[in-house]
């Protein structure tokens, strides 16, 4: 609040210097005998920066991060009883400690005299040291605020060029924005990295890569003794690949062919409803396809195999009809299809997209030749648009593998290594889900193993989007 | 006709195939008229083509010289929009015929474009192309036969022969032309369409196209667009001159460049517009 | 070479041979086409059409209006909460239909369990307001509880064997009683529409939720927008090209395609543990979602500035502008509609993403309308995740209702973008 209320006063004071500087060149501008380089719009805007941009950096780094620093600086200082506490209950110590401070209600947990004792001091240190820490950022951000208002203000002379000053500045918040991006790839890995380290720490990374037996539960129950087979990730990688190994069964021939047709065969009406319709498909939310899987698709599966099992039980095939008469509505079939379905437009789209790209003379060549539209289609225009075709392929395995809630709705939490289609099993992001929502404790393995899943998604997805990305750059040059 | 003598069987040489007799005209077009949309391309287009002999097609860009070799392979098909009116005969059938399928009359009618587009596969695959999906040659020493005649015929067989495997893009410009030429030739049609063939080629390569077009005369039917009259006097017999969308008036080379009929003919040929 | 003549009769009869079983092969071929355009399409159909047979009846509500005497003697005045106005209610609507109570008061009960407990709770704040009223009747009206209005929207039926339905043939009696006397009626469903989550599906509604993602998506539009658009004009207009910015973009176009619910670890790992944002707020959800749309707002806005001609640009520059005045008084201007488009699609696009939002802890169950960025929340798709979850009936009813709300909003932002482009759309 107090943060919101300097930058306030900041901006209200940033806004006098940008009038006064301009009103300085405007006068500038009119006695001097030759024209000044800058206009008094630039010189106002360069004293304005230099006021408002390094006091509100210092306001908003001291905002986001006081408290971590805070944080730091008092745990240093707990008596020796509470650093002597398990992690957790000395977060919960902390956390009272400087909602006291606030003047905010604290856990209910209960303290033992001398603890209390140490509490109400902690808190007593924490509101010092917060006053203290304001007193110095606001001070700070005064002394920057009028130190860039004198600078700017003494730069108002003819010769100086304010508006590259000022351009400078903008350059500078450009290149901060698109450093944005960047950083958020750091933040990604460097989180997955980080909670993935930890993780590996109690469970050795080729136990989990490749141990055979996932059940993360039983991990949490035998008390921190983790067994190396419960964290095996293979059931999960096998799930995974199953459901997309299914989704990509229909999905590549369907949005192939759709493509094809699109591009191809499709006069100009019939491309302008259907791609719209497509992009319709490709836009609706997962969730929503996570509910028609879970709820249309799956029982109407289940009651399709059931009648067939009851039609085979008895006859030649009665194992396989018993069965069929108890599968089950979470299927890996159900989500891989759904799953498959989303991923139509998406494969089409992509594929189109490729398709236009290979030259019409080669399509001209092959007609004149007296081949027919789907000999020019097979012979020409597929070879050559088959890396960027393989590109799509490989982007769409990427989002299947990466796709979190048709499988989370449709498709199951047993993991068990399987390619039967009918079987239930269960992917990493489905686990993931499962272990990350609720209450979570972020010391258990359980939790963290979340992160490690996460870390071995991201890695094989970014391999599948570096390859793909790659070829369809190498495509495209090569017909541009 | 008798297949067993010669492999390949669909390149026998035959002295009675060819029903037509020299002098008269193998293509035949009567009131041709094209329209894009609603634009009108092409205005009644009467105009005969010989056999054995070269036809050049010759007018200001945008004249329907392009259009109109389209229609004789109906390439106009593939236009979305593109209507074709009137009767082009070949060799008394006509083209427009819906019975007719333009596979068939494409496999009968070879073309050549004005940029050389040799598919992404090797030089054999590309001369191999129309072979193969008429299934003209099955097996693949009849292939490798149709291959090398045609490629021979081209005049390209020497400087391909001993990389028959490599992509064909990899050729140069007039080259890649010479090979397209091979992969028209390679399934024998009747008539062989040329547009443009070499506005994208350098001179010399483009002295090797014409010479190619000269030896080729002895056999075809050819028809061929071309922005350059000095190409059309060097390697036609007759010639056709088009604008805006009409035929101005045809008849021997020689003829159209010394004695023209029309002024409009005249301006042309002597530089006045174009 | 010899004099040779084309072979043509014999290349027509070996073409025409084949010609049939090629023109077959092409007729097969267009119809694999048509077949995948209808598989896509037919799914689309089916989708949209079973959401909205299942969501339709969700916006009809059968509510029931009766009168309850407040009987003075069950009514403890100075402390009027703990009164049982259900079973009060239950009982006089019992009476009023000339049913007998049996000794164990379980007929009330079970009628009981056709009302809603809005009944209740309605009586219990008119009689705190006004003590006065305890002696006196009140008109009242609600809806009743989601298995009695399924019965009368059909989808439990008499028919099926009263082990497997939720109501007994009873309470269906009693239902068709209260019907025939003209206290049932059904009208439009404002309940759904103007209250958030509830335990009782009769109860609960959506406007938590719409408010949430409303909350939620402006803050990302306010953070991905302007840095979006920002880091794509410096990308695009001023970057050198060389191995940082190369890297940079193949950064971005990387970014686009991780899954989403690698955002969502990275706003539990970075936003919640370490930076102590406010677990389950639009806050975080926002924070997470701007990350996820930013390199799509780039993609989109780079490739709108790249439409712009060349020609612009040399002509301001021409005139003696600097090159940031001609980015931003020209070609930005210009590249706006493109830029803006992009923008609604990913927004779009973000409203409806779920997994990474389940990771910060918005799955829990929020009864209120958020009235702050960082006040626990959910959000529409999450609801929809939450409600499918549900094992009452009614939920699933209320689920596909759910994403019809939720659709209408994609659909109005597409449209919206749609429009735009329409508009604004320019050919160079």
């Amino acid at each position: 609040m107090l943060t919101f209320i300097a930058l306030l006063v900041l901006v209200a004071f940033s806004g006098a210097v940008y009038a006064l500087a301009r009103r300085r060149a405007g006068a500038l501008a009119l006695a001097a005998a030759s024209p000044i380089n800058s206009r008094p719009v630039h010189h106002g805007a360069y004293a304005a920066v230099w006021t408002a941009v390094p006091a509100a950096l210092v306001l908003l780094f001291t905002g986001l991060l006081g408290d971590r620093v805070e944080e730091t600086l008092v745990s240093a200082r707990l008596p020796e009883a509470v650093r002597a506490m398990e992690a957790a209950e000395r977060q919960v110590f902390l956390d009272d400690a400087i909602s006291l401070a606030r003047g905010k209600a604290r856990s209910e947990t209960p303290y033992p005299a001398d603890l209390q004792v140490a509490l109400d001091q902690a808190a007593g240190e924490v509101r010092a040291l917060e006053s203290r820490m304001r007193a110095f950022s606001l001070a700070a951000a005064a002394v920057l605020a009028l130190a860039g208002a004198a600078w700017g203000l003494s730069r108002v002379r003819a010769p100086f060029r304010a508006r590259e000053g000022v351009e400078r500045w903008l350059q500078a918040l450009l290149l901060a924005c698109s450093v944005t991006a960047v950083f958020t790839t750091v933040g990604i890995v460097a989180s997955l990295v980080w909670e993935s380290w930890r993780f590996f720490q109690s469970v050795p990374p080729q136990a989990f890569l490749f141990g055979l037996e996932w059940d993360p539960q039983s991990a949490m129950y035998a008390d921190q003794v983790v067994s190396e087979g419960a964290f095996g990730a293979i059931p999960l990688f096998a799930g995974t690949f199953l459901i997309m190994l299914i989704a990509m069964l229909v999905a590549a021939p369907v949005g192939l062919f759709a493509a094809i047709y699109l591009s191809e065969y499709a006069s100009a009406r019939t491309r302008a409803i259907v791609k719209p319709l497509l992009e319709v498909l490709a836009g609706v939310p997962t969730v929503v396809y996570g509910f028609f899987a879970a709820l249309t698709v799956g029982p109407l599966f289940r009651a399709g195999f059931n009648a067939i099992g009851a039609q085979l039980v008895g006859g030649p095939l009665n194992e396989l009809g018993l069965y069929l008469g108890e599968v089950q509505n979470q299927m890996a079939l159900v989500a891989g299809a759904v799953m498959g379905v989303m991923l139509i437009p998406f494969v089409s789209s992509l594929s189109d997209d490729i398709i236009n790209a290979v030259p019409q003379s080669l399509r001209d060549g092959s007609l004149a030749m007296g081949a027919t539209r789907s000999e020019t289609v097979k012979k020409v225009v597929l070879p050559a648009a088959l890396p960027g075709v393989m590109a799509a392929m490989l982007l769409a395995v990427s989002r299947a593998v990466g796709e979190t809630m048709i499988v989370t709705m449709a498709a199951g939490l047993q993991a068990k290594t399987t390619l039967n289609p009918l079987e239930t099993v269960t992917t990493v992001t489905v686990q993931i889900v499962t272990l990350l929502t609720g209450d979570q404790e972020f010391d258990s393995p359980r939790t963290l193993s979340a992160f490690g899943l996460g870390l071995t998604l991201f890695a094989v997805t970014l391999m599948l989007n570096v390859v793909a990305l790659r070829i369809v750059q190498k495509y495209r040059e090569q017909y541009d | 006709m008798t297949d067993a003598q010669v492999s390949p069987p669909a390149l026998t040489p035959s002295a009675a195939a060819g029903a037509s007799s020299d002098g008269a005209p193998r293509i035949s077009a009567s009131g041709v008229r094209v329209f894009y949309g609603e634009k009108q391309a092409l205005f009644d287009i009467d105009l005969d083509v010989p056999d054995r002999a070269v036809t050049a097609l010759i007018g200001p860009s945008g004249c329907g010289k392009s259009t109109f070799l389209r229609c004789i392979n109906r390439m106009n098909d593939t236009i979305p929009g593109a209507r074709v009116e009137g009767r082009i005969l070949l060799d008394g059938e006509d083209v427009n015929d819906r019975s007719l399928d333009p596979v068939l009359l494409r496999a009968r009618v070879g073309m050549v474009f004005q940029k050389p587009n040799p598919f992404p596969k090797s030089i054999f695959e590309n001369v191999a192309y129309g072979p193969r999906i008429h299934g003209i040659a099955t097996s693949r020493p009849e292939l490798e036969g149709v291959v090398e005649q045609a490629l021979k015929r081209a005049g390209l067989w020497k400087e391909v022969s001993d990389r028959l495997d490599q992509p064909g893009t990899g050729l140069s410009g007039g080259q890649q032309q010479r090979l397209v030429i091979a992969r028209a030739i390679a399934i024998n049609p009747e008539v062989i369409l040329m547009d443009e063939p070499c506005s994208a080629l350098d001179p010399i390569a483009t002295a090797r196209i014409e010479e190619l077009i000269d030896e080729l005369r002895a056999q075809y039917c050819i028809v061929i667009v071309t922005h350059s009259m000095a190409q059309a006097a060097r390697v036609s017999q007759r010639t056709a001159f088009f604008h805006m969308g009409r035929l101005v008036e045809a008849g021997p080379t020689g003829d159209i460049f010394t004695r023209p009929g029309d002024s409009r003919t005249q301006d042309y040929i002597t530089g006045r517009f174009g | 070479m010899t004099e040779l003549r084309p072979a043509s009769d014999d290349l027509r009869a070996v073409v025409a041979r084949r010609l049939k079983a090629r023109n077959a092969a092409e007729r097969r071929f267009r119809l694999y086409g048509r077949i995948a355009i209808a598989v896509a399409l037919g799914f689309l159909v089916l989708l949209l059409g079973r959401i909205i047979q299942q969501g339709w009846s969700t916006f009809i509500d059968y509510r029931l209006t009766t009168q309850v005497y407040l009987d003075p003697a069950r009514i403890d005045a100075a402390d009027p909460a703990g009164a049982n106005y259900d079973l009060l209610i239950a009982e006089q609507l019992l009476k009023r239909i000339g049913v007998a109570d049996d000794e164990f008061g379980s007929r009330s009960d079970a009628m009981k369990d056709l009302l809603s407990g809005d009944l209740g709770f309605q009586v219990l704040d008119r009689v705190k307001a006004d003590p006065g009223l305890i002696g006196k009747s009140l008109t009242l009206s609600a809806p009743l509880k989601a298995d009695a209005g399924l019965y009368f929207k059909g989808q439990i039926q008499r028919s099926a064997p009263e082990e497997e339905r939720p109501l007994t043939d009873q309470q269906l009696d009693w239902l068709d009683r209260l019907n025939a006397d003209g206290l049932v009626k059904s009208g439009f469903n404002t309940t759904f529409l103007t209250r958030s989550d509830s335990t009782e599906p009769e109860q609960a509604g959506v406007l938590g939720a719409v408010v949430g993602s409303a909350l939620m998506l402006i803050l990302t539009a306010a953070l991905a927008i302007p840095i979006g658009v920002l880091a794509a004009t410096y990308l695009e207009e001023f970057a050198p090209k060389n191995r940082w910015t190369d890297l940079v973009e193949v950064n971005i176009n990387n970014l686009a395609a991780v899954p989403s619910i690698v955002y969502g670890l990275l706003g539990l790992a970075v936003f919640i543990n370490w930076m102590n944002v406010p677990r389950s707020s639009p806050l975080v959800g926002g924070l997470v979602l701007a990350l996820m749309s930013l390199p799509t707002v780039i993609i989109a806005t780079r490739s709108a500035l790249k439409a712009v001609p060349p020609s612009i640009r040399e002509a301001a520059l021409a005139l003696g502008a600097s090159r940031t005045q001609t980015v931003f008084h020209h070609v930005l201007p210009l590249a706006l509609p493109g830029v803006m488009t992009g923008a609604i699609l990913s927004l779009a696009h973000a409203l409806g993403e779920t997994a990474p939002l389940l990771m910060v802890g918005m799955v829990s169950f929020v009864p209120g309308v958020p009235d702050a960025l960082t006040s626990a929340s959910t959000v529409l798709p999450v609801q929809i995740f939450i409600w499918e979850n549900a094992s009452e009936r009614a939920f699933h009813e209320r689920t596909a209702a759910a994403i019809m709300v939720l659709l209408a909003f994609m659909i109005l932002m597409n449209l919206a973008a749609v429009l735009l482009r329409r508009r604004f759309e320019r050919r160079w």
